[in-house]
């Protein structure tokens, strides 16, 4: 990354050696993983672009944006309505973090037995490396599992502008009025902190920006059923990835001319593996930029991931909002109504979400099922025994992997992984 | 055509040949610095067609060496069910890793469970335990063998565990009651593995620890059946890979 941005990051207060030997680290590992992969879509060239810059160019254009009176509003969870926050003019970007940084200054203040994508963020702030935490003038908490929210307690003592939202935990119309009051006194905020009003035309402007982006992941999606498969699960994932950093309409653009170049792909049967690689539908816990290590040697191991039932995946784009509605409550009411329907594994009962796994097996042509869970994420983890009985009951293989951010088990998971794809395959 | 079948395991390397579904050769070796080196040095001298490596290091063996690369799940359900052709399920404890295995009435895997990243409840754990109670592995296994108690060993992290070994002794546990102890701790976790798999006859045991008498003994009484461990256990996987390269019949 160019010398030029070494300023910008000062003055935003990053400890700049530090944030050397991370984006060292990222841009090693995105060699290895990402461009030693074979025929990739020509269109990933601008994802790659973008991992170069994600922590210059882009940062650049929140801190232009910020001299403008923008407002940037980060967040860990898709939960949170980028809706309203760009109906406000307001730019959403995503916080979650996806490798293990400065693990032993968070375990100050959080216990070591918590999930390493709640430990990443306490890293990634104490160790002052991530320009778009630094950046935001309001980042968002919200309480869905209980490692989280107690974990926002400890982290309003280390930042001044977190804010925290209440998530129902079961899907009654009492959580469903929840969501609705939260969001409600969400727009309020915003509105303070921004001094403009939601109307009805900003609001379905908003709704539209991100409906015309998840659209495009959902074209992505829709040709992910070809054999040969199109597009790698990695290349996927990292769109996913930067779906939550990006400038939404570039984003658009460049994700609708990539489901371009995959329809002649199809048509021509050019695929990113053989026609006989295992196809792997990965469900479970996020995978945070740069979490690319189960993905990677899922597609090491004669296979191919063909669809996620992960937030970095379809649950943060497979269904729109209604764009209908003539005043901010009918607007509101449809953003409700799309985000209740979010199989979070923080609900219980979550019937659901063990229905859309079966469909997008059938979906996606995927022959099994990698169950991803982060070590002491409980929703999943306790969730994963379920998802395991009811799919292999319904003859649908499935290998649980339960692991962190470390790379010691990658033997394991390896030779777990072989083991699997072999009894796909017989 | 003559087969052979590798098993690059953390603790050492077996090697197989078989002709027609016979076995000529059987070799096992300790596992050192220099895997590759004394991957050589054992494949001198022997006579094969083709070969297919499994364990730990398959993937390096098949940089140095033409040769099919298959896991080691894979690699002990050809051995296991070729030795023992009614088998269910197996269970093997190796040097790092414990596994247990279902098998489908045509001898193909139908659902498996693995250790994760930590040795608990393998080869390696009984080898530091002895060596913590300053037994040889002979000795130990007799010590346990012999005990009519047993002193509970409640963690099963090895690290964790030794140190709750030497506070045992240092409280004057009997040396032979801790021993069973630490037997009976890693057949517990085995079985819960197998349980997972669930359990069907025949079951058949292998990997080093198969060679464990005490280990077998209790297995057998806490899951209620006989237990299948065929001659040379540690070598199934290395047969496993030799059949396979048999049935995939064309030389690498």
């Amino acid at each position: 990354m160019a010398e030029d941005y070494r300023q910008m990051w000062t003055d935003l207060g990053l400890d700049l050696p530090t944030h050397d030997a991370l984006l060292d680290a990222v841009s090693q590992m995105y060699g290895d993983v990402y461009l030693s992969q074979k025929n990739r879509p020509k269109g990933m060239e601008y994802f790659d672009f973008v991992i170069s810059e994600v922590h210059g160019l882009r940062i650049k254009e929140l801190v232009d944006a910020k001299k403008e009176g923008k407002k940037v509003i980060g967040s860990f969870c898709v939960f949170v309505p980028e809706e309203i926050i760009l109906a406000l003019d307001c730019i959403s970007v995503g916080l979650c973090a996806g490798a293990e940084f400065a693990f032993e200054e968070a375990e100050k203040l959080i216990p070591r037995n918590t999930c390493d994508l709640i430990k990443s963020a306490f890293g990634f702030k104490l160790a002052k490396v991530c320009p778009y935490l630094e950046a935001s003038d309001l980042v968002v908490g919200e309480n869905t599992c209980d490692g989280k929210k107690k974990s926002y307690e400890q982290m309003s003592t280390i930042m001044d502008n977190l804010y925290v939202m209440d998530i129902p935990q079961m899907k009654s119309d009492s959580g469903k009025s929840l969501l609705k009051e939260e969001y409600k006194k969400f727009i309020l905020t915003l509105e303070k902190l921004t001094g403009k009003k939601v109307t009805p035309e900003n609001l379905k402007k908003g709704i539209e920006t991100v409906n015309n982006k998840r659209k495009a992941m959902n074209r992505i999606y829709s040709l992910r059923n070809a054999n040969p498969a199109p597009i790698s699960g990695l290349d996927a994932l990292l769109m996913n990835q930067v779906f939550f950093y990006d400038n939404p309409v570039r984003f658009t653009d460049s994700v609708n001319k990539i489901a371009d170049e995959l329809e002649g792909r199809i048509k021509e049967k050019n695929g990113v593996s053989p026609e006989n690689s295992a196809r792997i539908l990965v469900a479970g816990c996020p995978m945070a930029l740069p979490n690319w290590k189960v993905p990677h040697i899922i597609e090491n191991s004669n296979a191919v991931i063909v669809g996620e039932e992960l937030c970095t995946g379809e649950r943060g784009h497979h269904i729109l909002t209604g764009e209908n509605g003539s005043t901010v409550d009918d607007l509101v009411n449809n953003i409700v109504d799309r985000y209740f329907q979010i199989h979070c594994a923080v609900f219980t009962p979550n019937p659901d979400r063990l229905k859309r796994i079966k469909e997008m097996y059938k979906e996606y042509n995927a022959e099994g099922v990698v169950d991803y869970n982060l070590q002491f994420c409980q929703p999943y983890q306790v969730e994963g025994g379920i998802v395991e009985s009811e799919l292999e009951k319904a003859g649908i293989p499935v290998l649980r992997i339960s692991t962190d951010y470390s790379s010691e088990d990658q033997g394991q998971i390896q030779t777990r992984l072989e083991a699997f794809i072999e009894r796909i395959k017989g | 055509m003559i087969s052979a079948g590798i098993d690059i395991g953390s603790r050492t390397i077996k090697l197989v040949t078989i002709k027609e579904n016979e076995i000529v050769t059987s070799e096992v070796r300790p596992n050192s610095y220099n895997t590759i080196e004394i991957c050589r040095e054992m494949l001198t001298g022997v006579a094969y067609d083709s070969i297919t490596s499994t364990g730990y290091g398959r993937h390096l063996f098949s940089r140095h060496f033409e040769c099919d690369v298959i896991s080691e799940i894979k690699a002990f359900t050809l051995g296991a069910y070729h030795m023992v052709p009614d088998c269910k399920t197996i269970l093997d404890i190796g040097g790092q890793d414990t596994k247990a295995i279902a098998v489908d009435n045509d001898g193909k895997i139908s659902k498996f469970e693995m250790n994760d990243k930590c040795a608990a409840g393998t080869g390696k754990f009984l080898e530091i335990m002895s060596n913590a109670l300053e037994f040889t592995m002979e000795e130990f296994i007799s010590a346990a063998s012999g005990a009519e108690h047993a002193e509970k060993i409640n963690s099963m992290c090895t690290v964790f565990a030794e140190s709750e070994v030497i506070s045992l002794i240092g409280r004057g546990a009997l040396r032979d009651e801790v021993s069973l102890g630490i037997h009976n701790a890693i057949v517990k976790r085995s079985v819960s593995m197998l349980k997972r798999v669930s359990i069907r006859d025949n079951v058949v045991f292998v990997g080093g620890v198969a060679n464990n008498a005490c280990v077998r003994k209790l297995i057998e009484k806490e899951i209620g059946t006989t237990l299948f461990v065929p001659e040379n256990p540690q070598t199934i996987g290395a047969l496993g890979c030799a059949l396979h390269q048999m049935k995939a019949g064309i030389p690498n």
